[in-house]
């Protein structure tokens, strides 16, 4: 099993597997090539980079710039974009009374965020598991790009 | 300061004081609310990354009640209690008397009775920040989540994003004997960049 930390992405081939632990607001954004077996993991944190000109060097917190970064890793490692397909999870509203606005709504803005992206690079999103209120533990197979989802209390369940 | 890196020795053991009287005003709270004795052991303060904070609870998949409250007025952050399965527990045993079953599916009066308690304890732990600096320090109420403590962690952590990679902790351990069994619970003070530059200069440091 590889690891992918917050704000941090990375790739396997089959029969690997990636998993991002206890994902709150965070989103877990998979990209798969079916015909290489190849995956790819994502765990970013903030909706956009652009917002945050002074994080410029940590490209892999935002959903605008890790995606791009993910993409990228995945074709120099032989992936095609036209082939991958793409499955979410996270986004969770994990505080519902926060009033905070700079991290209200912030598990729906990544959510969107990421979704924009995808639909920017041509990515198609076959499987979505977003926002509700609890944390989601993801496990991406590169065998065959399947996404389980561990919940702390509801169990689990594959997409 | 922008960056919680240029803390020096002598910032980190002035917030481990107010650690240290928060904490210890917090646990008096709490002690008085459960009608017994509550150990707390000396206040840590680390600047850390977000993994190395879920490591150091137990892994991010470990099962926590984590209470989140914002600082309002002249210090803004976040105060966040994290409470161990078993501490909830006892706790929500003490106040209700009743027996819970499971932890994960905490209903609407064991939920009130939680947060009332990290109510009580952060305005305890705040006050005595408040009175040590003359500075005005309000708190929202809390709001109560039950999950894998990377997650409940993850709000801070985007909080705090736009700062780096790094989050400043002030972490007090709550220590309950119960015959065999140990259960604590933690209080993090979370305060930003500008908070903590109005905490050291009130106290007559510079930044």
């Amino acid at each position: 099993m590889i690891t992918v930390g917050i704000a941090d992405l990375n790739i396997a081939r089959a029969p690997d597997i990636l998993v991002t632990y206890a994902l709150g607001s965070c989103i877990g954004i998979c990209l798969y090539d079916a015909r290489m077996k190849l995956a790819g993991l994502s765990h970013i944190m903030l909706p956009s980079a652009a917002q945050a000109p002074n994080l410029a060097n940590q490209p892999m917190k935002f959903a605008d710039t890790a995606v791009e970064m993910l993409i990228h890793k995945m074709e120099a490692a032989g992936a095609h974009r036209a082939l991958m397909k793409a499955k979410i999870a996270g986004g969770a509203t994990m505080f519902s009374g926060l009033s905070n606005s700079s991290i209200a709504n912030i598990g729906q803005r990544n959510t969107q965020a990421v979704k924009m992206e995808l639909l920017r690079q041509r990515i198609p999103i076959i499987a979505e598991d977003t926002g509700k209120d609890f944390g989601r533990t993801l496990l991406l197979s590169a065998e065959d790009g399947s996404m389980r989802i561990k919940s702390a209390t509801k169990g689990e369940w594959v997409f | 300061m922008s960056s919680y890196d240029e803390l020096n020795d002598i910032h980190i053991d002035v917030l481990k004081e107010i650690g240290n009287i928060g904490s210890g005003n917090a646990a008096s709270a709490l002690s008085t609310m459960l009608d017994r004795k509550v150990d707390i052991s000396v206040p840590v303060v680390r600047v850390l990354d977000y993994t190395q904070v879920t490591e150091e609870l137990g892994g991010p998949e470990e099962l926590m009640a984590g209470l989140l409250l914002s600082l309002k007025g002249d210090v803004t952050g976040m105060i966040m209690f994290l409470l161990h399965k078993d501490f909830a527990h006892m706790v929500i045993n003490t106040l209700t008397g009743m027996e819970l079953e499971n932890v994960g599916v905490l209903d609407e009066f064991s939920s009130s009775a939680i947060s009332e308690v990290g109510n009580i304890m952060a305005a305890s732990y705040v006050n005595a920040i408040a009175s040590l600096t003359g500075l005005v320090i309000d708190i929202t109420p809390p709001d109560v989540c039950v999950d894998m403590v990377g997650a409940i962690l993850s709000v801070p952590a985007i909080y705090f994003a736009n700062m780096g990679d790094k989050i400043i902790f002030i972490q007090d351990e709550f220590d309950k004997q119960e015959g065999e069994s140990k259960s604590s619970s933690h209080i993090l003070m979370l305060p930003e960049a500008d908070s903590l530059n109005t905490i050291m200069t009130k106290l007559g440091l510079e930044f």
